[in-house]
């Protein structure tokens, strides 16, 4: 039911004309995956995925549409000039991925492991600090250099 | 019926490549920029729940870890995109992607 | 029949009382739904009386009396309320995105709701323990933002929309802020024997039983630093005074629900009230203890647990006299007559709750929900106090004191308290040699 509401959701962000209904629709979809990760039992990528993509990067969108809407983008088409070709190379891709999907069906074991386990938070933290501390710190430094491209490009002549 | 009621990790990658694909249709047939950022978004999502679920499968977290630094870097990316695009928008006054046409000869 | 089914059913409760877990994490459906609807419950019961309670208080402190008429005291303001709310012709403007407008307030209402899935109202009184509690408590009411831009947005009108980038900008601030005073409460979880935290806020409150002593008096001044920038972040975020630019009703006539009538602005209304009770909910449990009563450590042993446990009863009883005190100033006209023998029936019910509060079986399972509920009332009672009290901040202040002065502070009081108790080691081995090193190449030292 959930990858239901995913699918839905999904369609909706592409075929929408209005951005703000494609921004909802793509909450939906964000939530979805949150609930989703919940069954994968990984806790805290839902917990990070409600806080940052549901709440954090849906705000931004939000706000630049209501910056950049204007009236006359409503009146225009909704699809752009190469919409079949779009159409044709998506799918030339999703055959690509039955044909892979169907022939390496049997590589995955039989039934996945299903421990319930507790501490998927703390295992999360040492890893992250542990092994990939290195990866952790050039993160940091990639979010400062977006913030410091995004608020340079936004700004007005200084 | 029995083998298809049993969510296997082939389900959660079937759903991960239909969101992709859906995605790539958004990316490549919408006009507006903020649409096509959009589709950008769902594509990392589907990659991040193929990430986790194969992370489910083989028992570490290393997956999930891979997932957080994806949602990390789409952040700063659509923090980057929307800022070139507001930065473009103040220059043509349209979020149309046809008239992204500049360097055209 | 009818025997065995009591016993049954007597059985059932008891195998419910005596378990040590919550409901959630027993996978226990059906008490998990009583759950629900009891803190659904609850929770409308405690924005009506805040209503009613907000009017008064506000008014004894602006020196007169507030709502007199309705009932006993005003005691039937909020019903009275409700049912104008709910009888108002419900106007949607005639540009405005339909979708969006009538989906905003459900979001928020969705946001402020969900947060109490995890609120511990005692060690087995939450509706379920998510590992990952605090986290999911601020990723969903970071959602309610989104509510709040939807409603302006579809309001299709100037006023909503300046106060829905206004109020959301805000939230989104202050979130920042909360977010580090939150993290450096949870790092004060790991000092136990294993050297782990958690981020479940049952565990949490364990962990200030285990350490004996409420995270805001741990590690004096930091728990208190802490404390006061969560403070002051919530009370921003729920957009409330002294932050209340966006809503106030002489600055944007009401910022982003302007245009909402009737049952929508109640649900707004429902929503920022469960909204102040959450994040109230998050401070009492991350820095004052929880339930656990007051000096748990301090003044223990049997006599101090009885005494302690006896003050719900004692609350109910105290509340019962003032209505009987009152009942006996009342006007002595006939025109008063039903307001003094409703009064005295609302004293005479909560008499009769204070006396079964007395009663030992019940006195132990209440005492958890009474000592948290009692905090986030001190909370309540702070907001409005600061509502009558504060001049409202201008909105670039606001952003300014958001920015420039919480997050810095947020920051050194989550390394202060990171690296506080090994701050010898760090002292010794991190400071002093290079300091030495550095004396010794400017001569100033052999």
């Amino acid at each position: 039911m959930l990858s239901g509401i995913m699918l839905i959701g999904g369609i909706l962000v592409i075929t929408r004309k209005n951005p703000v209904h494609s921004a909802l629709a793509l909450i939906t979809v964000l939530l979805a995956q949150a609930a989703i990760y919940l069954m994968l039992y990984a806790p805290f990528v839902a917990g990070v995925q409600i806080i940052l993509y549901a709440g954090g990067i849906m705000v931004l969108f939000l706000f630049v549409i209501m910056l950049v809407n204007i009236d006359r983008a409503a009146k225009e088409r909704t699809f752009n000039s190469q919409w079949l070709v779009g159409i044709v190379a998506a799918t030339a891709l999703g055959g690509l991925f039955i044909a892979v999907y169907t022939k390496g069906n049997n590589i995955f074991p039989e039934h996945a492991l299903s421990l319930i386990e507790n501490d998927n938070t703390q295992k999360v933290a040492t890893m992250l600090y542990g092994q990939y501390m290195f990866a952790f710190e050039i993160a940091s430094l990639l979010l400062l250099v977006a913030i410091i491209g995004a608020v340079v490009m936004a700004k007005k002549r200084i | 019926m029995e083998s298809i009621l049993h969510i296997t990790t082939l389900h959660y990658l079937v759903l991960g490549a239909a969101l992709f694909l859906l995605g790539v249709i958004g990316v490549l047939t919408r006009r507006n920029v903020v649409i096509v950022l959009m589709s950008i978004e769902l594509i990392l999502n589907a990659v991040n729940l193929n990430l986790v679920a194969f992370s489910r499968l083989w028992g570490g977290v290393h997956g999930q870890i891979f997932a957080i630094f994806v949602i990390t870097d789409a952040a700063a990316e659509a923090a980057v995109g929307l800022g070139i695009l507001i930065a473009f928008f103040r220059n043509k006054e349209t979020v149309n992607i046809d008239e992204v046409h500049l360097l055209k000869w | 029949m009818g025997h065995d089914l009591m016993g049954q059913i007597f059985q059932y409760i008891q195998s419910y009382l005596s378990s040590d877990q919550t409901p959630g994490a027993a996978g226990n459906m059906f008490w998990v739904l009583i759950y629900i609807l009891a803190v659904f419950v609850g929770l409308s019961i405690a924005v009506i009386a805040m209503n009613w309670l907000e009017r008064k208080i506000l008014a004894h402190m602006q020196v007169r009396l507030g709502p007199m008429r309705v009932g006993p005291h005003g005691l039937l303001q909020p019903i009275a309320d409700a049912i104008k709310l709910l009888l108002k012709e419900d106007i949607i403007p005639s540009e405005a995105d339909v979708a969006i407008f009538w989906m905003a307030p459900f979001m928020v209402v969705l946001a402020a709701f969900t947060v109490f899935i995890v609120v511990p109202f005692g060690p087995t009184h939450a509706v379920t323990d998510m590992n990952i509690g605090i986290l999911f408590m601020l990723g969903v009411s970071s959602l309610s933002v989104l509510g709040i831009v939807m409603a302006g947005w579809a309001s299709n009108s100037h006023y909503p929309l300046i106060g829905a980038l206004r109020s959301s900008a805000q939230m989104v601030s202050y979130e920042v802020a909360m977010g580090l005073a939150v993290v450096s409460a949870i790092v004060m979880t790991s000092l136990n024997a294993s050297g782990t935290g958690t981020l479940s806020m049952i565990g949490i409150v364990q962990a200030q039983q285990e350490q004996g002593v409420w995270f805001i008096f741990k590690f004096f001044p930091l728990g208190l630093i802490a404390f006061f920038i969560f403070a002051v972040a919530m009370v921003a975020e729920t957009n409330r005074a002294p932050f209340d630019l966006a809503e106030a009703e002489s600055e944007l006539t009401a910022g982003f629900h302007t245009e909402y009538s009737g049952f929508r602005w109640s649900l707004f209304f429902l929503a920022e009230y469960s909204a102040m009770i959450a994040v109230s909910s998050i401070a009492v449990t991350l820095w004052l203890g929880g339930w656990l009563r007051p000096f748990p450590n301090l003044l223990n042993g049997s006599t101090w647990d009885l005494i302690f446990s006896l003050f719900p009863g004692v609350t109910f009883l105290f509340l019962a006299a003032m209505c009987f005190f009152n009942v006996v100033r009342m006007p002595k006209h006939p025109f008063f007559r039903i307001q003094t023998i409703g009064l005295a029936g609302f004293g005479v019910v909560l008499g009769l709750i204070g006396l079964v509060m007395l009663v030992p079986a019940v006195r132990i399972r209440v005492q958890d929900i009474f000592w948290f509920s009692a905090k986030v009332a001190a909370f309540m009672y702070l907001y409005i106090w600061y509502r009558g009290t504060f001049p409202r901040y201008r909105f670039d202040q606001l952003m300014q004191m958001g920015w420039k002065v919480l997050l810095p502070m947020g920051l050194g009081v989550l390394i202060l308290t990171a690296t506080w108790p090994m701050r010898h080691e760090l002292w010794s081995q991190v400071i002093t040699p290079p300091w030495h090193v550095m004396l010794r190449l400017l001569r100033l030292e052999d």
